[in-house]
């Protein structure tokens, strides 16, 4: 019934539009716009379950391929296609989406069909990200990207959203222009910006070199690593609730993807020859930034340095692989698949977390530490979901935290015991930060008058957090469908990636 | 190729056929008739002069860009190829129509309010366009001049349109003596160039270039003037120091003009000396651009970060697009030459539309005659003027090069053709200093969006301008979902 629809042209162009005509729907009335942006974002939701019920998990190949000529002066074409390793991205892009359209129902008081306008808007813009196969159509996404998010933070942000934004933005573009030139010169090598061309160009060790060197300052900044990191704790502080859930939740996504999908194909022979550099700067993520996350005295600082460590397993688990003896091909598949799993489930995690922040934030309007204590007295509800997102932070067996660090870190246990040790002292540091963070806000006395007023959780917030809960707690217990949805594609990945492709 | 020559006229029907071919110099002639005629037509109108000047020169015009587009025919060579009609030529033509009539519709609800709505702004205007065709077709060193001297006048006394404006006077004084030092620098390049080859036409100088096997450092020293000429007139640093006073003294009206039209005058002046002139010379004059786009490139966007009023800081903007424009020449190949036209089309399109929302927005008290011209002014405009400030907002990011506006292919095409001729490290250069560029025009929209409004502005309630207004914004966003048709004119020109 679908197979004649183009699924991720629809995808993309469904929130785009509709964000557009929730603009022209605001003359109507507010309202109105509010459920037309959710129809939307649910429309766009239940595509995305037609393409998660189409798709093949066997299969490495791109489906659901389009292909249109766009700009022939520069060979570029509209081209999308998704494999193992895009749909669950995508479709955690839709989920957040319409949770964070539900959570800021009634939050954002000002401009309210503006901001739910630029989240469909971003919102395709991102699963663009995740479809695209044209280099240059790839890059306009991730470029494009910046625009709403900008927005985002300088409109409805905190005090100091100007210079949060505006750091943002720089930072960003200051990677992805290095990016745009590697993409240049790469279609001048190879005669075209088709990523699986690009992935089998030859290209000898100076070009890897740099072209390696280019997209890392691309992906580094986006993810973020240490020690471009710095734009990320000052975006989430000032963005409003649910732009630092997006952030968090999916933004950061896009490097992690970038990673797999230009990095370790294109540059496979300098990917290998700088994976130490890469795996010293993941564990220094890991290790160090779980410090700074510990000193922090705002909740959301403390969470956007957590996802800054969390995001460092990723890169570990991604470039471990070239450390590995050849005979452990299946570990590099855990560490892959690891990476992947702590993408999604950091995705709903840290986006479950900013959600609580913003509940706390829009009745006490501070996200300071000192200022709780004791919320479990007023708003038990609250802290049972608060208490189930801390320890899946903190990677408690059992939810969906655990399974990806689990697995990164058996695989580079294999790699250099090191590694592992190194990379476990996550599970302490993670432990601390996040539960010490729970005990000052949640538990112990009623800290002051204002904590005592506090109401609890409001159906609206109840649904979110319930949402976000069963997937951690689903991920966590049975993770094995997201495994073998992108089987396959990781198997090909790898292939890939130990390949050299020197001339 | 159709080659007339006056010499070969030996009969009385030779000359009616030298006549006739003349017509291909229709459009200018009808210009240049219909221009004098409206001058001599204010002299018999009274108070209505004005929009009669106004309404019979947009028909002028309208007519000009029919008569281009359907009757001059490309591939035509007059007076000894002094004169040639190619699709470059043609191309350049069309844009400055179009380009003009949008100044001029842009301009009047500005210029009534200001009560400075006078017919000489649009005669003027006219007079200009005839010199910018002119250049469009010069391929001798005399058209080439005297084209640059009818635009260069016609702007030098429009900048001082506003006569009990000393900001405006000041400004005409600075652009009337560094343009006269330009076109001296030019006209001596010239003139060393024409005593070393012995000929003032492009064609016969490009030969004897490619026929001569030793080094002159004569011919060095005329490029280097020639090229000296041209960087003033396109404003590339270090000949640049008339671009932000220009821009800022002069009313934005003229403003809107400088930035725009004449921009692509130059640009086919550039084309057709360097290129057509002295192909033989790239190597060298290659060097000097490569200085000229560096410095305009890191000057400009670094000196625009601290300005506060928005003209000074489209001047210094202009001036790293500038700088990008020049990096298209670098290659001298066609694919660079398409890019540099590719980019300093785009360029029009976006200065024309960020001086066309400040011409629509009027100061706040009714007797304030200050342009609209501090970055403040343009606090909460995102509250008072949505659909401005959304104008506003597409043009500084398609003026940073992000994608999603037509900036990006601009600065794409730019930094293809480096790469393909092997500056790399320009092509970085260009990125790093794009990043600069990206902080002021973020900048202006933080301004319209983020900050609350200070002073409320009203705007123009003109419908036209505004309408028009609307398709420029617009079309920053359509040509980059359609840059095909336009992208392959380019290219096709060229080729």
């Amino acid at each position: 019934m679908f197979n004649s629809l183009p699924i991720l042209s629809t995808l993309i162009w469904l929130p785009i539009v509709g964000g557009l005509l929730v603009l022209a729907a605001k003359k109507i009335s507010i309202p109105f716009a509010k459920w037309f942006a959710l129809i939307i974002s649910i429309a766009t939701l239940l595509v995305s379950i037609v393409l998660l019920k189409g798709f093949d998990g066997s299969q490495f190949t791109m489906q659901f391929y389009e292909q249109k000529e766009w700009i022939s002066a520069f060979n570029i074409y509209y081209s999308l296609g998704v494999d193992g390793i895009a749909v669950p991205l995508i479709l955690l892009t839709t989920i957040v989406t319409v949770l964070v359209i539900i959570a800021g129902w009634e939050v954002s008081k000002e401009k309210i069909a503006e901001y739910f306008a630029a989240f469909l808007v971003l919102e395709g813009l991102m699963i663009g990200v995740f479809c695209a196969l044209d280099a240059i159509l790839f890059y306009i996404f991730f470029e494009g990207m910046l625009i709403p998010m900008f927005l985002i933070i300088g409109i409805w942000g905190g005090p100091r959203r100007v210079y949060a934004t505006i750091k943002f933005f720089l930072y960003t573009f200051f990677g992805s222009v290095f990016l745009l030139i590697a993409l240049i010169y790469l279609y001048l090598t190879a005669g075209t910006f088709e990523i699986s061309a690009l992935q089998l160009t030859k290209l000898d060790q100076i070009q890897q070199l740099f072209i390696f060197l280019a997209f890392f300052i691309a992906f580094a900044v986006k993810i973020p690593m240490w020690p471009v990191h710095t734009w990320l704790p000052d975006a989430h502080v000032e963005a409003p609730t649910g732009g630092s859930v997006i952030l968090a939740a999916i933004m950061l996504k896009v490097g992690g993807y970038g990673f797999l999908r230009f990095s370790l194909p294109i540059t496979p022979f300098a990917s290998s020859q700088l994976a130490y550099i890469i795996i010293a700067i993941s564990l220094i993520a890991v290790v160090y930034i779980g410090f700074v996350a510990l000193a922090q005295r705002d909740m959301k600082k403390l969470i956007a340095y957590s996802s800054i460590a969390h995001m460092g397993f990723v890169t570990l688990g991604f470039f471990v692989i070239y450390k590995l003896a050849v005979d452990n091909s299946s570990y590099a598949e855990l560490a892959v698949q690891g990476g992947m799993v702590q993408m999604i489930s950091h995705g709903f995690i840290s986006g479950a977390m900013f959600l609580c922040v913003g509940v706390l934030y829009d009745r006490m309007h501070s996200r300071q530490i000192a200022d709780y204590g004791g919320v479990v007295n007023t708003m038990p509800k609250f802290a049972a979901f608060f208490v189930l997102f801390a320890m899946a932070n903190a990677g408690l067996p059992g939810t969906s935290g655990f399974v990806g660090e689990v697995m990164v870190i058996l695989a580079s246990f294999k790699a250099n015991v090191w590694f592992a040790f190194l990379a476990a002292t996550t599970l302490i540091l993670g432990a601390a930060y996040t539960l010490w963070m729970i005990k000052r806000v949640v538990f112990g006395a009623v800290g002051n008058n204002e904590v005592a007023k506090l109401n609890d959780l409001n159906p609206r917030e109840f649904f979110c957090l319930s949402v976000l809960a069963g997937f951690v707690l689903v991920m966590g217990l049975w993770p094995a469908p997201l495994i073998e949805l992108m089987d396959a594609s990781v198997s090909h990945l790898l292939y890939q990636a130990y390949q050299t492709n020197l001339p | 190729m159709n080659t007339l020559d006056i010499h070969s006229v030996q009969s009385f029907s030779g000359l009616l056929d030298y006549l006739a071919n003349s017509i291909v110099l229709m459009p200018e002639i009808a210009l240049l008739t219909a221009a004098s005629c409206i001058l001599l037509l204010g002299l018999f109108l009274g108070r209505t002069k004005e929009i009669v000047t106004y309404l019979s020169s947009l028909v002028t015009l309208v007519g000009m860009f029919f008569i281009i587009f359907m009757k001059q025919d490309a591939g035509v060579n007059l007076f000894d190829g002094m004169y040639v009609v190619d699709e470059l030529a043609k191309f350049i033509k069309l844009l400055v129509c179009i380009t003009v009539i949008l100044i001029f519709i842009y301009a009047r609800p500005y210029l009534i309010h200001r009560n400075v709505a006078k017919p000489e702004f649009y005669l003027l205007g006219l007079f200009a366009t005839l010199g910018m065709m002119v250049m469009a077709s010069a391929q001798n060193f005399i058209t080439i001049y005297l084209g640059l001297e009818l635009l260069s006048l016609c702007l030098y006394a429009l900048v001082a349109y506003v006569r009990d404006s000393n900001d405006a006077s000041e400004a005409a004084i600075k652009y009337f003596v560094l343009g006269a030092i330009a076109s001296g620098m030019l006209l001596y390049g010239m003139s060393i160039m024409y005593g070393i080859t012995g000929t003032l036409n492009l064609n016969e100088i490009g030969l004897y270039l490619a026929n001569i096997n030793d080094f002159n450092i004569g011919l060095i020293f005329a490029l280097v003037f020639i090229v000296i000429g041209v960087a003033f007139k396109l404003g590339a640093v270090p000949f640049h120091m008339w671009v932000p006073d220009v821009y800022q003294g002069a009313p934005t009206a003229v403003t809107l003009f400088i930035a725009t039209a004449p921009k692509f005058a130059a640009f086919v002046m550039a084309y057709r000396l360097l290129n057509e002139g002295m192909q033989d010379l790239h190597g060298d004059w290659q060097q000097m651009l490569i200085i000229l786009a560096v410095l305009s490139l890191i000057l400009g966007n670094v000196i625009a970060i601290a300005q506060t009023s928005i003209k000074r800081m489209l001047a210094y903007s202009t001036i790293s697009h500038i700088g990008f424009i020049l990096l298209g020449f670098l290659s001298g190949e066609s694919f660079g030459y398409a890019s540099a036209l590719f980019y300093t089309l785009i360029y029009v399109l976006m200065a024309a539309g960020a001086f066309g929302v400040l011409l629509q927005l009027k100061a706040r008290l009714k007797h304030d005659m200050r342009d609209v011209d501090q970055l403040v002014d343009f606090k909460g405009l995102g509250q008072t003027h949505p659909w401005l400030a959304f104008i506003m907002l597409l043009l500084m990011f398609s003026m940073a090069g992000m994608p999603l506006t037509v900036g990006f292919y601009a600065k794409l095409y730019v930094l293809q053709s480096l790469i393909l001729s092997d500056f790399i490290w320009l092509a970085v250069l260009a990125v790093v200093m794009s990043i600069v560029g990206a902080f002021y025009y973020l900048r202006v929209i933080k301004y319209m969006y983020f900050d609350e409004m200070v002073h409320s502005l009203s705007s123009q309630k003109e419908l036209t301008s505004y309408i028009l207004l609307s398709i420029n914004g617009l079309l920053i966003v359509g040509l980059f979902i359609f840059p095909n048709y336009l992208l392959n004119y380019c290219i096709k020109i060229f080729y």
